[in-house]
């Protein structure tokens, strides 16, 4: 996992969706221990404070949980709800600024959807 | 909880005033950024703080008490800035030494694993230290001293990028198993970005921002696009200045990011840090 951060989100945001990444890549299997505040804040030399609040907002999301006096682990059943989450957030995330730069090129809906099946038959 | 506090500080250097009316608090266990431009006043507060300078008025309280000269308050602080207060000819083995003679929560053990880690040979003479290892060698005191509040100017001055690195990673790994109060001043401000919670603006001896990281990175954005629908857009709302490259402008506004309600063309950015502090202490 290599980390590169922009400014346009904050910081903490960033780092959950990281982590979320990491958990879908199979990076962090589900019942698999991730890395602990200290080694996260160290590793990207951010404030522990921030490396907890993004980790917390995987813990409010059941993504991970908390076993006492061990660390962090992975939820069972994470990468299903993790899925489930990108997908619904596909169409903001892509659809839209796909769609915004085809109308800044005149691109046409069908050019685009021969576009998609030639990327996934790539 | 321990605090410090800052009530009414003022400072002259004859005609010219270096702090003006300064008021603020620094709370236990947290890593406060102090930014300003050369001259902002930075390293006058600090060495106030630490009494190693007088203010003309105003005081600095330790939990509650002004110190005036209290041992044990002063003891709560370990302050390093651009010079070296041990004798030129000292060791550093023996400086870290006498800092166990004086200070009884120093580390020696943990002095040495940093000494060891940065390649900092402790039986050179502090005067023989280059630029780079005199700062080292005092950010292993400050580290080490395991003081509630550190008072750090400056401490990367003269640091490659591989020991700024590690610096940050030290300090970060302390910080994260005992809390401490850190106030960095620097103008590396990319760099302690993320490192610090609580970010102080200074200008002209005045405060002109004292909130956490993130709300003040909240606080104004950046809008880009044809210059004159930027300027149609940023009519009527406070901007901090603006960038120009031929019909393309950007402007740095301050307020909320107003994303649902953007014209057509326009992009809009959040500021980081150092753009955000460029901004505020251009003029």
């Amino acid at each position: 996992m290599d980390l590169r951060f922009e400014e346009e989100r904050p910081i903490f945001i960033q780092l959950a969706e990281q982590l979320e990444d990491g958990i879908l890549s199979g990076a962090f299997p589900e019942e698999s221990q991730i890395p602990s505040t200290t080694e996260i804040s160290v590793r990207f030399k951010m404030n522990p404070a921030t490396a907890l609040k993004g980790i917390n907002i995987l813990v409010e999301d059941n993504i991970i949980y908390k076993k006492r006096g061990l660390g962090m682990f992975v939820s069972k059943g994470a990468v299903k709800v993790l899925r489930e989450k990108r997908k619904s957030q596909f169409f903001e995330r892509y659809i839209k600024s796909l769609a915004s730069e085809a109308k800044r090129l005149n691109i046409s809906a069908d050019e685009i959807y021969e576009m998609i099946k030639r990327g996934f038959s790539a | 909880m321990s605090s410090l506090e800052l009530i009414g500080i003022s400072k002259s250097f004859g005609n010219v005033k270096a702090l003006d009316d300064i008021n603020l608090t620094f709370e236990e266990g947290k890593i406060y950024g102090l930014l300003g431009r050369n001259g902002a006043g930075k390293t006058t507060m600090l060495k106030i703080i630490y009494e190693m300078l007088f203010p003309n008025s105003g005081a600095v309280h330790m939990d509650g008490h002004a110190i005036g000269g209290n041992d044990t308050a002063l003891g709560k602080m370990f302050f390093i800035g651009e010079k070296n207060y041990f004798p030129e000819e000292m060791k550093v083995e023996k400086a870290f030494r006498l800092m166990n003679d004086f200070r009884k929560d120093f580390d020696p053990a943990y002095a040495n694993r940093l000494a060891d880690a940065f390649g900092l040979n402790i039986k050179k003479k502090i005067k023989s230290l280059s630029t780079g290892y005199a700062s080292i060698f005092k950010n292993i005191l400050a580290l080490a001293s395991n003081a509630p509040f550190i008072l750090l100017d400056e401490p990367v001055l003269g640091l490659d990028a591989n020991h700024r690195d590690m610096f940050y990673k030290f300090m970060i790994e302390k910080y994260s198993e005992s809390p401490f109060t850190a106030i960095i001043s620097t103008h590396l401000i990319e760099e302690v970005a993320d490192v610090v919670e609580h970010v102080v603006i200074i200008r002209n001896g005045c405060i002109i921002r004292d909130e956490p990281r993130e709300s003040l990175l909240d606080s104004g954005y950046s809008v880009s696009g044809k210059a004159d629908t930027v300027r149609a857009f940023v009519s009527g709302r406070e901007v901090l200045g603006t960038d120009a490259l031929g019909g393309f402008e950007t402007a740095y506004v301050l307020g909320e990011c107003p994303k649902n309600d953007l014209p057509e063309g326009l992009e809009i950015s959040r500021m980081d840090l150092q753009r955000l502090f460029i901004q505020l202490t251009n003029s």
